[in-house]
């Protein structure tokens, strides 16, 4: 069977690189959409910050696993 | 490391190789798993399960022991005119009960405070010994110590809401909300159930973890760097140093981080018990 392409080094970290994109475009608009809603209604600010951390912890989540994946299934 | 090996890297570098002050020859000594791991102080066997008392343990001891005794200077003694101690402990308690518990569970969100308060400082004291010096290991970063809170959390929540729902409402409260057309239950039953039973505790346990892993795993990488790239010429000096300005900063990140973490933690422990508590959404 002949190669088309090859990659070799440290699959993990690539693992990581693309596991990021997701989660960074995602944690972008949260912080974007918080901070327009904050300068929109400052007097909701509480609530607003609470949901935007909240929204932050759930898609930062996939980036974090995609970062703990290559140490467990490392090599 | 040894003087041996810091004379002989010295030697090295002199000699015109560029191993820098490293003694196990040259090549950046990047940092890996294995800085998690210890060797245990005393291994306990109980019922033939081997318990390691390892660095990490002896600080999870340690914290917990600083959080008692500080809620118990805090509040054993309770006067209407607060001292210091008493001071900073009710505003941390406040900022749970006002911050978290109340906004979070709403007027019933109050019995839990104490729970949220003590997990909340437990595990930002556990966080914080990752930048303290001489513990510098953040304790969270040992997988098996976040489970165990998730655990703790996992139960307390599937016990309250089959309490209050009862057992089957409370999967079907969460399986099937009123109000949607047939066919989104085919898609969204599945995937609450699982939500409830796995993702929760496993999300909530790893993105403690993970974070905190994260966190070492770069305050070494910058650490070792530092060390590395310190050698006897300009270049050399202006990298390490640049590295080390790198870990100062990257340490004060840390701390913010950890604090944030102990609160999503706590945030999304009220939000479990909530949901627990109230069927709605």
């Amino acid at each position: 069977m002949s190669l088309l392409a090859e990659v070799t080094g440290s699959l993990g970290s690539i693992g990581y690189g693309l596991a990021a994109i997701g989660p960074g475009i995602g944690i972008g608009i949260i912080f974007g959409q918080g901070v327009q809603a904050i300068a929109r209604q400052p007097e909701a600010y509480g609530v607003i910050r609470q949901n935007m951390i909240l929204g932050f912890a759930l898609a930062e989540a996939l980036a974090l696993i995609g970062f703990v994946a290559p140490f467990v299934y490392g090599k | 490391m040894s003087v041996d090996g810091l004379v002989g890297g010295l030697l090295a570098s002199e000699g015109g190789g560029s191993c820098h002050l490293v003694p196990e020859g040259c090549g950046f000594p990047a940092p890996n798993g294995d800085i998690f791991f210890f060797d245990p102080y005393l291994t306990l066997s109980i019922l033939g399960i081997n318990f390691e008392i390892t660095k990490a343990v002896v600080l999870m001891v340690v914290g917990s022991v600083i959080v008692v005794t500080f809620f118990l200077v805090a509040f054993s003694r309770p006067k209407l005119i607060p001292g210091k101690t008493q001071l900073v402990g009710e505003y941390g308690y406040l900022f749970v009960r006002d911050g978290i518990a109340r906004e979070i569970i709403g007027k019933d969100g109050d019995r839990f405070v104490p729970f949220l308060t003590t997990m909340f400082f437990f595990i930002w004291i556990m966080n914080l010994m990752g930048v303290l010096p001489f513990a510098q290991f953040p304790v969270m970063s040992r997988l098996m110590f976040p489970a165990g809170l998730a655990l703790i959390v996992y139960i307390t929540y599937m016990y309250l809401g089959m309490k209050h729902q009862g057992p089957w409402g409370f999967f079907r409260n969460a399986m099937f909300p009123p109000g949607l057309p047939v066919f989104v239950y085919v898609l969204l039953a599945p995937i609450e159930l699982l939500g409830l039973l796995i993702v929760r505790p496993f999300t909530q346990a790893i993105r403690l973890f993970a974070n905190m892993f994260a966190g070492h795993l770069l305050l070494v990488t910058f650490s070792v760097g530092a060390f590395y790239l310190l050698s006897p010429s300009i270049i050399g000096l202006i990298g390490s140093a640049a590295s080390f300005i790198v870990v100062i900063a990257l340490t004060g990140f840390e701390m913010f981080i950890q604090g944030l973490q102990a609160y999503i933690f706590t945030l999304l422990t009220a939000v479990y018990i909530s949901g627990s508590l109230h069927a709605e959404h």
